[in-house]
């Protein structure tokens, strides 16, 4: 396998419009005799989706859910990045493109990312002309906040609500689509593999989830956009469905799968309450902007909070210790994602940690400083230049409440706390993974035909994500960059006509995907999926989580390997394949993830740095700072499928080159 | 499109409730006033009230779109609840709706068929009697004339004419020699000559204080009306500020003093009403 | 959480094999539930249960169990969602509950929703409506004018959004008596009333929209307001009354 980025020649900022000059296109009379398939809905399968469609050619979206807008992107809270400099701060493409390098850890490519800046204002147009209805100002014009890991107020947003409203946006693009006919919908579908002919993605054999039915759909394209893997931690901020099987199919058929353990522990989640637990729910990162992250000085007070017999209002400000802000003065609360959560970790590992579950893992986040700051400016802006605490606090509460009261209600009704009197308590959780199918400048996987876009590629945040940065990307791919580079590779098809469905490796895809559904519904097995994803969900977080080191690397490695054999050998799927059947559903998602919880092990251990998300305990400073080593390890790391076993799996290595940014170590403080 | 739109639509036919619905509130305002004159008024003033309701064009025009929307507001109310009814064709084993609405919004198509059940009884009672009745009485006043009590028969010019000289009919003023007869159930007729010389008011007065005292009967009647104008109540409850909801009269400033009125037109409107054969039955001598 | 504890609960669930086959409400123990669970995490162990004892596990709708995808659905105990008010039922928690309850739980019962499997049901009638209108149509070239070149009147830009939060649940047409989809329609048709963008084809929109709500088979609104309690994200009846304002407007041009 030869990796070829294919990134232009030519400065940063010119490479992608000089590229774009220089691609294929089909006609508008060709595209109707072209088919692409597009699995998922999100803000990449949605916008990409809908926008093939309108340029008219045919165009098949799969989805799992019961409609594309369930997608998961509907959950992201923040907002969403784009160099417009509304704000007047400095801001510009370039600072995008070098904040989202930068906040990756140098672990992205150059190329990929300057796009993504570039585009980034395209978008906040595109969504206004669509409806979506961002936050304003009373001037009438679009309002901005910040975001961990930059010093300039770029982020769009809609409340607590901006991954919805976008993807309600996309969603009613791609409705348009359907509408007219130009895009045809299979929702509650769920893709299964891929169909290669003569080297080329040309179809997908999808499940029919509530007949069960095995369907054949042929194309001249495909593109996945089917998210993160997160749910391999069991536990995380994901949707209950999110799955990495149409990535995971796609790499098994021969698609590289690149930097599997680059995972964002999001720091602001609401800690796990117990055994029971599903998922986890995250409190969005805007918060940081009003919330000082504390824990006790004293281990002894953190003891006590956690028996229940003291609270955090009882605890003196000089017997606070707010960590970031003493850490990381410059950045203080708002240092990027990746650092805030490991700083948590390490003050909870010390024994700080102030929740009453088995790990004691959650640190707090308070609203107190804010409450009195806002209020007194409110009551300033009122015309009362006396106002009593009380007036001061209860304008402060009220300011809270208009900014974040969606975010404030949820956690209480999820915790049963009132955060407007008691800090809230978080802890870091899986939320994105920024690995995923390599693709090159094109989007393209090693499969020719075979496009990936959004989460569910690798391409554009490295070792780190900065807030509000996903949204953008994946619009970006569906919006703007799909629609050029797909044509691109479709201009050679235009004399194919329709790919049959017929025919041997049709055939032989769809007996891979019986076998398999038979293989579980007749297993003899006693445990439940939910079981073995546990299982395999503790290992990850434990091992492959937050912290990793070479000997619990190569624990997990062999542990995952044996929880395997232990799935396959004694899971109990019940129900039959022709009907809805949810456990059969887990059984086909958890068979992939168990095998890509120990390609990210793999990963892992190969890594020997810290850089970005990936942790390796080895390798910190003094301070317990990330330490990268650039000389070795400034490379993508995309694994080949060679087999059953994954632990054969092959290493290669997409050097990467920083030609306009100068590499340095990345620093908050 | 917008033809068929504002007929056929689920949309439309709750304008068409609400319109006539609000054209009924207004009937009522109107009906009201007029009856209230069985408490404040006089048998004269309240039969010259309605001889004006049965014969000025303008009322006429008035009453026949009062029919219409009564009927209008029963057939549309039937589709609605028909297709309503439809929408969801297996119910929930356990239900709580007292939990997000009121009594009254969830019950307007039973509440409604009450009242439409109320209207054809009420307008037999007294509408019916009052267009058709042959033997409906005409309006008269007792005299001392001389210390004889004398009966005479109002006419519309003001004039009186003895009771004990009207015959009912012209084959009876020929048997008995009387100088009137009564034509056309209203009309004092000369009964050499054959020709109009005055005309009488229908006395719906004395009908409607029979129907409420009458000895055996009576006292149902009232309790009905009663009960009657609860359910008008609870009707109205819900129906007049959602009237203003259906034609998207929605308003944060308005709406909530339209539904303070509402509520209190629903209360005072039937309270009124109600009074009437309450004071008939059991107060009028 | 402390202040945690376990409670023993009946569930009377309805189920049913399929589109086609008669369903009916079946019974369940299901112990030791931690009251700091949600909804459908109680689920999810009754679940692991009937797999564990070699039955049929339920079949209910869920996706990102944090109030927004609007996946989760279930009439529980007599409500859309659950007592608790503003929330989906997976942000519903057993704390809600009582040891000893017994709690029904039903699926959306509407006859534009119809049911799939025990507690799922088909909503793509709401598809359908958007598809029939609720988007503005502009191409996804992104060579559209610039973001701020229309500035749009913060209270309107609010509204929108208010009536934009809409996650298409159900529980409306679940908690109407009529099995009304007015709610759905009446915000997506405010969304894009409310913003120049989406003025310049108000008059089809709203037409589109609602011819295609009425061919679903969905009731018609009385006015009752269940809807606005029950809805999730606190939709107002305003969005049905601009709808109505909007469709009128529409029917007489």
């Amino acid at each position: 396998m030869k990796l070829d980025s294919k990134i232009p020649e030519g400065h940063i900022s010119q490479k992608w419009t000089d590229y774009k000059n220089h691609l294929k296109l089909v006609a508008p009379n060709n595209r109707p005799k072209i088919d692409i398939i597009v699995v998922g809905t999100g803000l990449a399968g949605a916008s990409a989706a809908a926008s093939l469609g309108e340029m008219g050619y045919n165009v098949k979206a799969f989805c799992f859910q019961d409609s594309p807008r369930r997608a998961h992107s509907i959950a992201a809270q923040g907002g969403i990045n784009a160099a417009k400099n509304y704000q007047n701060d400095g801001d510009s493409i370039y600072r995008l493109f070098y904040d989202t390098i930068k906040g990756g850890d140098y672990r992205a490519r150059e190329a990929n990312v300057h796009r993504l800046a570039e585009v980034s204002g395209n978008i906040i147009d595109q969504c206004v002309a669509q409806g979506v209805p961002f936050a304003r100002d009373y001037g009438g014009l679009l309002d901005n906040r910040s975001f961990g890991g930059t010093q300039v107020q770029r982020t769009f947003y809609a409340a607590g609500q901006t991954g919805q409203q976008l993807l309600l946006g996309a969603y009613s693009a791609l409705s348009r689509q359907i509408g007219l006919g130009r895009v045809q919908m299979f929702n509650r579908h769920e893709m299964l593999d891929l169909v290669k002919v003569d080297g080329k993605a040309r179809g997908i054999i999808a499940r029919n989830l509530v007949t069960g039915e095995i369907e054949r759909h042929s194309a001249h394209a495909v593109i996945i956009a089917s998210g993160g893997y997160g749910n391999v931690y069991f536990l995380s901020t994901n949707a209950m469905g999110s799955n990495v099987t149409a990535g995971w199919k796609v790499h098994k058929q021969g698609a590289a799968f690149a930097n599997p353990c680059f995972v964002q522990i999001h720091p602001t989640c609401i800690p796990v309450h117990g055994t029971n637990q599903s998922k986890l729910t995250l409190m969005s990162e805007s918060l940081r902007n009003s919330g000082r992250i504390w824990v006790p000085k004293k281990k002894e007070d953190a003891e006590a909070i956690r028996a229940g017999k003291l609270k955090p209002t009882q605890i003196a400000e000089e017997d606070r210790d707010y960590y970031l802000e003493r850490r990381y003065p410059a950045f203080g609360n708002l240092v990027p994602r990746d650092v805030a959560s490991r700083a948590a970790k390490e003050r909870c590992d010390a024994g700080f940690g102030i929740e009453a579950n088995d790990t004691n893992e959650g640190v707090y986040l308070d609203f107190s400083t804010e409450i009195q700051n806002k209020g007194k400016q409110a009551a300033y802006a009122k015309g009362n230049h006396n106002p009593t605490p009380e007036e001061i606090t209860a304008l402060g509460k009220q300011w809270l409440e208009e900014k974040y009261g969606n975010l404030f209600t949820m956690y209480q009704k999820i915790t049963d706390e009132n955060p407007y009197e008691t800090p809230m308590k978080i802890y870091p959780a899986v939320h994105y993974t920024m690995g995923g199918v390599w693709v090159d400048y094109n989007l393209q996987s090693t499969i020719p035909g075979c496009f990936v876009a959004g989460e569910a590629n690798f391409s554009d945040h490295g070792a780190n994500r900065l807030g509000a940065s996903a949204l953008m990307q994946g619009l970006a791919d569906g919006y703007f960059v799909l629609p050029y580079t797909v044509s691109d590779y479709l201009a050679d098809d235009i004399r194919t006509g329709k790919i049959p469905t017929n025919t041997a490796e049709f055939d032989e895809a769809e007996k891979r995907v019986k076998d398999s559904i038979n293989f579980f519904l007749n297993n003899s097995g006693t445990k439940s999926v939910d079981h073995f994803h546990k299982k395999l969900g503790h290992i990850m977080w434990n091992k492959v989580g937050m912290g990793r080191n070479e000997q619990g690397l190569k624990e997990a490695i062999a542990e995952i390997a044996a929880l395997k054999d232990e799935f396959y050998k004694d899971v109990f799927v019940p129900g039959s394949a022709d009907e809805l059947n949810p456990e059969l559903e887990k059984a086909l998602r958890v068979a992939d993830f168990i095998e890509l919880g120990q390609l990210m092990a793999m990963d892992a251990l190969q890594r020997k740095e810290s850089c970005g998300g990936h942790f390796r305990e080895e390798y910190q400073d003094a301070e317990g700072e990330t330490l990268r080593d650039d000389e070795n390890f400034k490379f993508v790391g995309a694994w080949e499928y060679n087999g059953e076993d994954i632990s054969k799996e092959i290493l290669h290595k997409e050097e990467l080159k920083y030609e306009f940014i100068k590499i340095a170590a990345r620093n908050y403080k | 499109m917008a033809k068929s739109a504002l007929l056929k639509s689920s949309l439309a036919k709750k304008y068409w409730m609400a319109l006539t619905g609000l054209f009924l509130c207004l009937f009522l305002a109107g009906h009201l006033a007029g009856n209230l004159q069985l408490i404040f008024s006089d048998a004269l003033h309240f039969n010259q009230y309605a001889l004006f309701m049965t014969s000025n064009p303008a009322v006429k025009i008035l009453s026949y779109l009062t029919y219409f929307s009564i009927l209008f507001h029963a057939v549309d109310g039937f589709l609605l609840t028909y297709q309503n009814v439809k929408a969801r064709p297996i119910g929930y084993a356990k239900n709580n709706p007292s939990a997000n609405s009121s009594f009254s919004s969830r019950n307007m198509a039973v509440l409604g068929t009450l009242i439409l059940v109320f209207i054809v009884t009420h307008m037999v009672n007294f509408w019916a009697v009052m267009h058709f009745d042959k033997n409906m009485p005409l309006q008269s006043i007792t005299v001392e004339v001389m210390g004889q009590k004398q009966e005479l028969y109002v006419t519309t010019n003001g004039g009186y004419m003895p009771v004990s000289q009207v015959a009912k009919s012209y084959e009876e003023a020929m048997k008995t020699g009387a100088q009137t007869y009564i034509e056309h159930r209203t009309d004092f007729y000369n009964t050499q000559a054959r020709v109009k010389i005055g005309e009488g008011y229908k006395d719906l007065h004395k009908i409607t204080v029979a129907f409420f005292k009458d000895a055996k009967l009576g006292l149902i009647a009232t309790v009905l009306y009663v009960i009657a104008m609860f359910v008008l109540a609870f009707h109205l409850l819900h129906g007049f500020s959602s009237a203003f909801q259906s034609l998207g009269l929605n308003h944060p400033k308005y709406t909530p003093a339209i539904k303070g009125f509402g509520k209190a037109f629903a209360i005072v409107v039937p309270l009124l009403f109600a009074i009437i054969p309450v004071y008939i039955h059991f107060f009028l001598k | 959480m402390s202040t945690a504890k376990n409670i023993n609960i009946t569930l009377k669930i309805w189920r049913q094999k399929n589109a086609k086959s008669k369903g009916s409400m079946e019974t369940y123990k299901l112990d030791n539930v931690s009251t700091a669970s949600s909804f459908l995490e109680m689920l999810d162990q009754l679940n692991e249960q009937l797999v564990n004892e070699r039955k049929e596990p339920v079949a209910f709708d869920h996706d990102c169990r944090e109030g927004i995808c609007g996946m989760c659905s279930l009439y529980i105990n007599g409500r859309a969602h659950g007592p608790d008010t503003g929330i989906t039922t997976c942000q519903l928690h057993m704390r809600m509950f009582n040891d000893g309850d017994t709690i029904y739980v039903e699926p959306w019962r509407s006859r534009a929703f119809p049911v799939i499997k025990d507690l799922v049901v088909d909503r793509s009638a709401f598809d359908r409506i958007q598809q029939a209108g609720g988007f503005v149509s502009v191409n996804t070239s992104g060579n559209t004018i610039d973001a701020n070149a229309t500035p749009i009147n913060k209270h309107d830009a609010d509204k929108s959004f208010e009536a934009a939060a809409c996650i298409g649940c159900g529980a409306c047409v679940a908690t109407c008596k009529n099995g009304s989809a007015m709610l759905f329609v009446g915000a997506k048709v405010s969304q894009y009333a409310l913003l120049p963008q989406g003025k310049v084809e108000a008059t089809q929109r709203v037409l589109n929209m609602v011819r295609q709500m009425d061919e679903e088979g969905f009731g018609n609104c009385t006015n009752t307001g269940a809807c606005e309690i029950e809805c999730p994200k606190g939709i107002s009846l305003e969005n049905i009354a601009r709808m109505n304002r909007e469709y009128l407007k529409a029917s007489i041009k």
